[in-house]
């Protein structure tokens, strides 16, 4: 059983759930490391998803569909700067209300243009890359063949070093840490939080558009609560690339093997929650600290 | 000698007071110059005026000898200024070099170049004796270390203009001793430097020149060598035509609060008071005199229960109250008029009458277990209101839209109407327009008369000498020198307060 | 005495901002019209005319007693929810939890209600009533707890506590109270059931509206008297505004986070009342879609004041039900969008008015000291 549990097929399907996780969570180590809080990942997920779908679906070239899907998601993300970055205003809040528009812009238009309320006509997907090595085991081709899937690879490990070791790593933890401190040496605290944030939807976006290749099409609130599940693998990794990525990781194989699971008779539910509740564990401070970036939520007034 | 910074008719105005009106300070270039005044008195505005965190109202800027505009610090840190300010501006969770080069890295294939940085910051450290762990992250070091970061941080970006806001207030005298031999090797090299103090000791040690501001003016330009410290203090504190308080003799009763060997460290382990003792009698006002951060906060806080001592006792009539809590301490026969009263002392989203049950809400006076007894609040409004003349003259009145002395004279209505034995009395009058100011000392002044214990706190030396019947002096988390009446000059007042008391600086060697 | 005098007044430009008025109707409304100014592009784009479908929106949901029962039956969890958050949010506090809250609660209600058959009415009715805000109370008290003890933020530990909620009430009706192959329990005595309205008045026949609204206006009075009439309300309003004063006037600020998320839960553990005891006799999973995040936008724009909160659910539950009836012209979406840019609309008018004003004010200060 237990072989049959973690079989190639597991791990391809863990890697499936995972990469969404870790493309949102790894926008939100954006967004919070330069001091903007962000609920709205969930609705950039969804819109992503959908504008991908559209843009594939007219045009017929997945590649396109990938440019409309990150398109999708800095649109939507935009929405959230100026509302948390210029008119200073509430940014759970904004994240909040964002979620909604998405839920009723996706569906809105996916009536006007699919007369569904429910979901698209079928999309193609990403084209892959022919990798000899592991053509011997197709699920594992297909999964490490998907540029999507090399995507995050990439992006994880060189968002570590992006965050931690460059000219604008520094400025945007500056700016998430301590406003007045990058202001006084000349660093544009509004300019640094726009590309948080805006980093943020790109990658948010294109986990949406993951979503919609995998299933080959867009259904309704098919984000399904992964942008908050992203929030948490933020929090447990401790705003960290890396961290975030293993929690997403955790969270993914867990969830594979609820789905494994299934009519084994086994309640599945109490693995759904583990994500929730390691979580709130963490916050709790019961393992290690998890600190958020000081001036995380905190709009920056400059003059006193 | 050319002049470094020409500061040329500043004038600078906030939305209720003028910070700066028609400054003009010069500095020459290689010198130590020394920016001296009370708390407010409009220094370090002036000082981020330049640095271009301000923009003036009017005047002009010439930096070694070019007129210059100055729209950020993003100008400044081009013209070579460099500002330390109070408040450390360091990221915290980041290292030592990090701050130090952020904003002006050096990046090599997108990567901030370590091995180059470091190489140029240890030259530079080297060179001006300003040892830093530059790897160690800056929220583990201590503030003596992170003022060193400061210099270094502007030295980086070649400053050599340095402004110092108050270099010292958080140094231990071991560390301000280090920090004046940098400043010297700093002006061996050829950096000039203006340094905001009111320290006069620290003036007469390593300045050349000292400029002296008072209510947003200057009032004197002097050479260190050639002046002292009495005339220093003199220009500081102004030759003041004392408010006048019409006080009748001085009937001390017995002993009402007694302190004693009261001490406090705070959370970073800094000892805040020293074996703090005193005591108020009934009928008098003990004046404490300072230059704020001297561990008056710290004394009124643990006093009124806000905070807890680390050693010592508090008495109320020779009853402990140490290790209650604000509201214990208030039934035992205290009132509080805190110091910043939009932080503590309102709710100023609420209306009068709200905020002048603040603390009493559960007296059976004001409220029953079911519901808040509405009539009495707003009669209770009506009349404290009229008693000290609030205006205006509505209980429902929002607090926020009150002028200062109308909000500070809530508080006191609040306070007195509690017949409370002792008074805490923090920084009664600052904000408050010379109208409202009269009616709050008379007001102090009639319940000492009646018979209640008053302890006030005041950065503000006039109120200090018009008001109390005894005056102590606080420095450095002590008690430095009890007065036993009012029968002191400012100048002295002065001397002891900024710690440059012949007496004090003998003891302290 | 006149209703002037009780006004506050105010000077500068606070006097215009932080009036009453502006504050309770003016803001508000102008999110409002905006809104639906908005949604007209949309409309057009759909190729409809904006006024056409916003008078259907209006008459089909207001211009019969058969959709008004409809609206009110939306309304009534809009109520709670939204009375729920506003009262954390009078104390400072952000309860995204309502949603966990009321499945919790509504959960319980239809689990105790299942086990106590013969019961007489007059307590089986505060008995699920009970049980409701008992679950609503104890998924309120975890989060403020943490927060209390630990520091931990609310608003995370909430929006788990929500998907926590959402599983374990799914693990329950999945495997140990539902009747086979539903997702649904078994239903509650018949002793706990609240009258619907068709019972009384036959206009009503066929909408679920139901007797819990009543229980919700009882429940805003409650908020309302707690909040602005009592020493406790007093105690949790200064900590909402300062905590530091709070500190100052002796007012514990730790038991005061407690206790509003633990009445702010109780209260959305009401919402049971109107689903399991007055429409459906029976709990079903997912039958609450997005009502505590609704909460959210109803407080916000019912000001955190429960009467504003019943007017503001009702204008939502009007454009829930009215989704339904434009939905042959334009996608019934049209009314979360609405939904959505009304709550932007809100939060950023304050600071927008505010900077409009003040560079107003000091436009003419210059003049003046010019």
């Amino acid at each position: 059983m237990i072989s049959q549990i973690f079989s190639l097929a597991f791990l391809a399907q863990t890697i499936r759930i995972t990469v969404p996780y870790a493309l949102a969570s790894l926008g939100g180590v954006y967004s919070e490391r330069g001091g903007v809080t962000n609920i709205a990942l969930e609705g950039i997920i969804l819109n992503g998803a959908f504008s991908a779908t559209v843009g594939t679906y007219y045009t017929g070239n997945p590649l396109i569909g990938v440019l409309c899907g990150i398109a999708g998601g800095l649109l939507t993300a935009l929405i959230h700067a100026v509302v948390s970055i210029n008119i200073k205003a509430d940014q759970i809040i904004s994240g909040i209300a964002i979620n909604l528009f998405a839920v009723g812009i996706t569906k809105f238009v996916l009536e006007i243009l699919f007369h569904s309320s429910s979901n698209s006509d079928r999309i193609p997907g990403l084209p892959h890359i022919k990798l000899g090595f592991i053509e011997q085991s197709p699920d594992i081709a297909r999964l490490f063949g998907n540029p999507l899937v090399l995507f995050t690879i990439l992006i994880i490990v060189a968002s570590q070093f992006i965050i931690f070791k460059t000219r604008f790593g520094l400025r945007l933890r500056a700016v998430g840490e301590n406003p007045e401190a990058a202001d006084t040496v000349g660093i544009s605290v509004t300019l640094y939080r726009y590309y948080g944030v805006l980093i943020s939807g790109a990658l948010a976006g294109l986990a949406g558009t993951w979503l919609a290749f995998d299933q080959h099409s867009f259904t309704d609130g098919m984000s399904a609560g992964r942008g908050y599940i992203a929030l948490a693998a933020m929090i447990v990794g401790k705003w960290n690339p890396l961290g975030a990525a293993a929690a997403c990781l955790l969270f993914g194989f867990a969830e594979s093997l609820q789905i494994q699971l299934q009519g084994a008779g086994l309640p599945t539910q109490f693995i759904q929650m583990i994500p929730y509740v390691v979580t709130i564990i963490v916050l709790a401070g019961f393992i290690g600290k998890a600190v958020a970036p000081a001036a995380d939520g905190v709009p920056y007034e400059k003059e006193k | 000698m050319p002049y470094a910074i020409e500061l040329l008719n500043i004038t600078k105005r906030f939305a209720r007071t003028v910070a700066n009106d028609d400054v003009t300070l010069k500095v020459l270039a290689g010198s130590i110059h020394a920016l001296v005044g009370e708390n407010g008195a409009g220094k370090t505005t002036l000082m981020e005026t330049l640095y271009g965190l301000y923009q003036p109202d009017a005047g002009a800027i010439r930096i070694h000898e070019k007129e210059v505009t100055i729209k950020s610090p993003h100008d400044s840190i081009k013209l070579g200024i460099g500002m330390v300010h109070q408040h450390f501006m360091l990221v915290p969770p980041l290292t030592v070099l990090e701050n130090i080069v952020l904003g002006a890295e050096t990046t090599k294939n997108f990567f901030i170049d370590l091995k180059k940085t470091t190489a140029e910051i240890s030259e530079l450290a080297e060179k001006f004796s300003l040892n830093v762990p530059l790897t160690e992250k800056v929220e583990n070091v201590g503030v003596g270390i992170q003022q060193r970061v400061e210099i270094l941080k502007a030295i980086y970006r070649k400053a050599d203009i340095l402004v110092l806001d108050e270099p010292t207030a958080v140094l231990t005298p071991q560390e301000t001793v280090q920090l004046f031999k940098i400043l010297a090797e700093l002006k061996e090299q050829g950096k000039t430097i203006v340094l905001i103090t009111h320290k006069l000791n620290e003036v007469m040690a390593i300045s050349d020149h000292v400029s002296v501001m008072r209510k947003g003016k200057i009032v004197g330009h002097l050479e260190t060598p050639k002046t002292n410290p009495q005339e220093i203090a003199q220009l500081m504190v102004g030759r003041p035509v004392l408010l006048r308080v019409e006080k009748s003799e001085h009937k001390a009763g017995a002993p009402v609060l007694g302190v004693k060997e009261l001490t406090y460290v705070d959370r970073r382990g800094v000892e805040a008071l020293k074996s703090v003792s005193l005591d108020v009698a009934s009928g008098e006002i003990l004046g404490i005199a300072g230059v704020e951060g001297n561990g008056q906060s710290q004394l009124v806080e643990c006093i009124t229960g806000l905070i807890r001592p680390t050693s010592g006792s508090i008495t109320i009539n020779g009853v402990e109250i140490v290790g209650l809590n604000a509201r214990e301490v208030f039934a035992r026969g205290l009132a509080h008029v805190p110091e910043d009263r939009i932080k503590r002392g309102l709710v100023i989203d609420l209306s009068i009458k709200e905020n002048l049950i603040l603390s009493l809400q559960a007296l059976p006076q004001f409220s029953s277990r079911l519901s808040m007894k509405r009539a009495e609040i707003t009669s209770n409004a009506e009349l404290l209101i009229q008693k000290y003349d609030v205006r205006p003259p509505d209980p429902n009145a929002i607090t926020r839209g009150l002028s200062g002395g109308n909000q500070q004279k809530v508080i006191i209505a609040r306070e007195l109407s509690r017949n409370a034995e002792v008074i805490i009395a923090s920084q009664p009058t600052r904000g408050v327009d010379i109208g409202g100011i009269e009616f709050i000392h008379r007001t102090l002044v009639t319940a000492r008369d009646s018979g209640k214990a008053i302890l006030l706190v005041s950065a503000d030396l006039n109120e200090i000498l018009s008001l109390s019947d005894r005056i102590a002096v606080m420095y450095s988390g002590r008690i430095v020198k009890i007065f036993p009446d009012n029968k002191v000059e400012e100048s002295e007042l002065g001397l002891y307060m900024t710690g440059s008391n012949q007496e004090l600086i003998r003891e302290a060697k | 005495m006149t209703a002037k005098k009780h006004l506050p007044r105010l000077v500068g430009i606070t006097s215009v901002l932080e009036h009453p008025i502006t504050q309770n109707f003016l803001i508000p409304l102008f999110a409002v019209v905006l809104s639906f100014a908005v949604g007209a592009i949309f409309i057009v784009m759909v190729g409809k005319n904006p006024f056409e479908v916003y008078s259907i929106l209006f008459s089909q949901t207001l211009g019969s007693t058969y959709g008004i029962g409809q609206l009110l039956f939306k309304t009534t969890p809009l109520i709670f929810a939204g009375l729920s958050v506003a009262l954390c949010f009078r104390a400072g506090l952000f309860n995204i939890g309502a949603e966990g809250q009321l499945q919790i609660g509504a959960f319980l209600t239809a689990l105790v209600g299942m086990k106590t058959f013969g019961v007489p009415f007059y307590l089986e009715i505060p008995l699920l009533m009970l049980a409701g805000m008992v679950g609503g109370g104890l998924w309120g008290f975890i989060p403020g707890y943490l927060k209390a003890k630990t520091g931990a933020h609310e608003v995370i530990n909430t929006i788990m506590l929500n998907f926590i909620a959402t599983a374990l009430v799914s693990y329950f009706v999945t495997n140990l109270y539902n009747v086979p192959a539903t997702v649904h329990t078994p239903p509650i005595s018949p002793a706990g059931r609240l009258p619907r309205f068709d019972a009384f008045v036959s206009g009503f026949q066929g909408s679920p509206v139901n007797f819990s609204i009543f229980v919700a206006l009882i429940a805003a009075l409650f908020v309302w008297y707690y909040v602005d009439r009592t020493r406790y309300g007093y105690e949790l309003r200064v900590v909402g505004l300062n905590s530091k004063a709070a500190e100052y006037g002796g007012i514990s600020v730790s038991k005061n986070i407690i206790l509003s998320m633990t009445i702010g839960g109780a209260i959305a553990g009401l919402v049971g009342t109107n689903f399991v005891m007055g429409y459906k006799y029976y709990f079903e999973e997912g039958f609450s879609t997005g009502t505590g995040f609704m909460g959210i936008a109803v407080a916000l724009l019912g000001n955190n004041n429960p009467f504003g909160v019943i007017l503001a659910a009702l204008l939502f539950g009007m454009l829930e039900y009215g989704g339904l009836v434009i939905n042959t012209m334009v996608p019934k979406e049209l009314v979360s969008i609405l939904q959505a840019i009304v709550i932007i609309f809100v939060i950023s008018s304050n600071k927008i008015f505010r900077k409009i004003l003040t560079n107003f004010l000091k436009k003419r200060t210059l003049s003046i000291n010019d």
